[in-house]
């Protein structure tokens, strides 16, 4: 229609990133580069997409298990909204996980005689619990809904903190699904943040269940902060960000918002004793997801819909 | 906080507004605490699928209707003045957009 353009001129282009979906549908991968950066071990690389490949796939399917079971459809909308916008994240970074681990054997060369690199479905349905690399505070399940905001609190506000970072990385496809992820964790932040804020200062039940559920869920925040050798190595290499760099930033936000939502001050992080869900060490808890994520591609394997 | 606990949130109507130059449009309703949740409902119950690049959210309360019973009186006159609407005058070809 001819009279769009002359609206066109009125449109500010500019984003809001509080919004995470945009005006127009684009490929957040959309001429990336692939190339793995010089300097990197293939292996290494895997790992660290993994890693927060599936704090996101993890995470998405704790929220997925509360639609049905929100305390309002509106709020049940919104969870099924976050837990999309994180399976998105984790469908991004399985691949990448999948295509540096091509590269690798590429590199390995002929005389090992190569290999198949794993796809984002291989990596997702047929890996077993010891090799999910995620942390454990996304494994977590919640016993009612402060428990899931007080855990989605911290979760979006270490996330956000790291994807803002993850966009200078020197892996072009790393720092392209850090932009993209910006504007959802943005999002995913504000709805939590809101509902502690909500449910803290509100009625005297209220105020009590949040404040159980904040000290139920924020010291499991220590290993958000405990860097794993390969984290460390890769930070190094320009690619990767150190999650201890991450810490000053998380305090301010949880700080400002226990302040907003009338709880007390959070109490301070404890450093986890090595980085237990990143060595592939988990709960019975993750167990569970995984028998419900995994069954149907185990059972039917190679099958579609 | 107020003393009063309501056991349903208020009916809120939302308006979407596809892109700039265009105007809101109503594309349904939803219950929220206040506004600002009714605003963050409303993101995530009618954006969904790029619809919108701006959102509007009112009380349903606040907005005042014609009732049926109105129907006659209000919008039956004007069915017989023709020269109401733009069709009933000549229109020289020089003149577009009409």
């Amino acid at each position: 229609m001819s009279f769009d353009d002359a609206y066109d001129a009125l449109t500010d282009h500019d984003d809001d990133t509080r919004w995470a979906y945009g005006t127009g549908f684009a490929d957040p991968l959309a001429g990336v580069p692939t190339i793995v950066p010089d300097g990197v071990e293939p292996a290494d690389l895997v790992a660290y997409c993994l890693m927060l490949g599936d704090d996101a796939l993890v995470m998405s399917h704790r929220l997925q298990q509360w639609v049905t079971r929100a305390p309002e459809l509106e709020d049940e909308m919104a969870l099924a909204n976050i837990g999309l916008d994180l399976l998105g994240q984790a469908r991004l970074l399985l691949s990448r996980a999948g295509e540096v681990e091509q590269a690798g054997f590429e590199q390995a060369g002929v005389a090992q005689g190569g290999g198949t690199a794993r796809d984002e479905d291989a990596l997702a349905y047929l890996r077993d619990p010891g090799d999910f690399r995620n942390v454990r505070l996304a494994e977590r399940a919640d016993e009612d809904f402060a428990h899931l905001v007080a855990r989605l609190l911290v979760f979006a506000t270490w996330r956000l903190a790291l994807l803002d970072r993850l966009t200078g990385s020197r892996d072009p496809i790393l720092a392209a699904i850090g932009a993209k992820g910006v504007k959802e964790a943005t999002y995913h932040r504000e709805y939590a943040a809101g509902w502690v804020v909500r449910l803290g200062d509100g009625t005297d039940l209220s105020h009590t269940r949040m404040r159980a559920a904040v000290d139920a869920v924020e010291p499991l925040a220590g290993e958000l902060f405990v860097p794993h050798a390969i984290e460390l190595r890769l930070t190094a290499a320009g690619v990767a960000v150190d999650p201890s760099a991450l810490r000053e930033e998380y305090d301010a936000v949880l700080a400002e918002v226990h302040r907003v939502a009338a709880l007390p001050p959070p109490p301070p992080i404890e450093a986890a004793t090595g980085g237990a869900g990143r060595d592939g060490v988990h709960g019975p808890e993750l167990v569970e997801i995984l028998t419900e994520m995994q069954e149907l591609a185990r059972a039917v394997p190679g099958g579609v819909w | 906080m107020s003393d009063e606990i309501r056991h349903e949130w208020p009916l809120f109507e939302v308006f979407v507004r596809a892109k700039r130059g265009l105007n809101h449009v109503h594309v349904g309703s939803l219950r929220a605490a206040d506004h600002p949740m009714a605003l963050h409902h409303a993101r995530d119950l009618y954006t969904r699928r790029n619809e919108g690049v701006s959102i509007w959210v009112v009380r349903s309360d606040d907005v005042v209707s014609s009732g049926p019973d109105d129907k006659d009186a209000f919008f039956a006159p004007s069915g017989d003045k023709a020269y109401r609407h733009p069709t009933y005058y000549s229109i020289p070809d020089s003149v577009p957009h009409i």
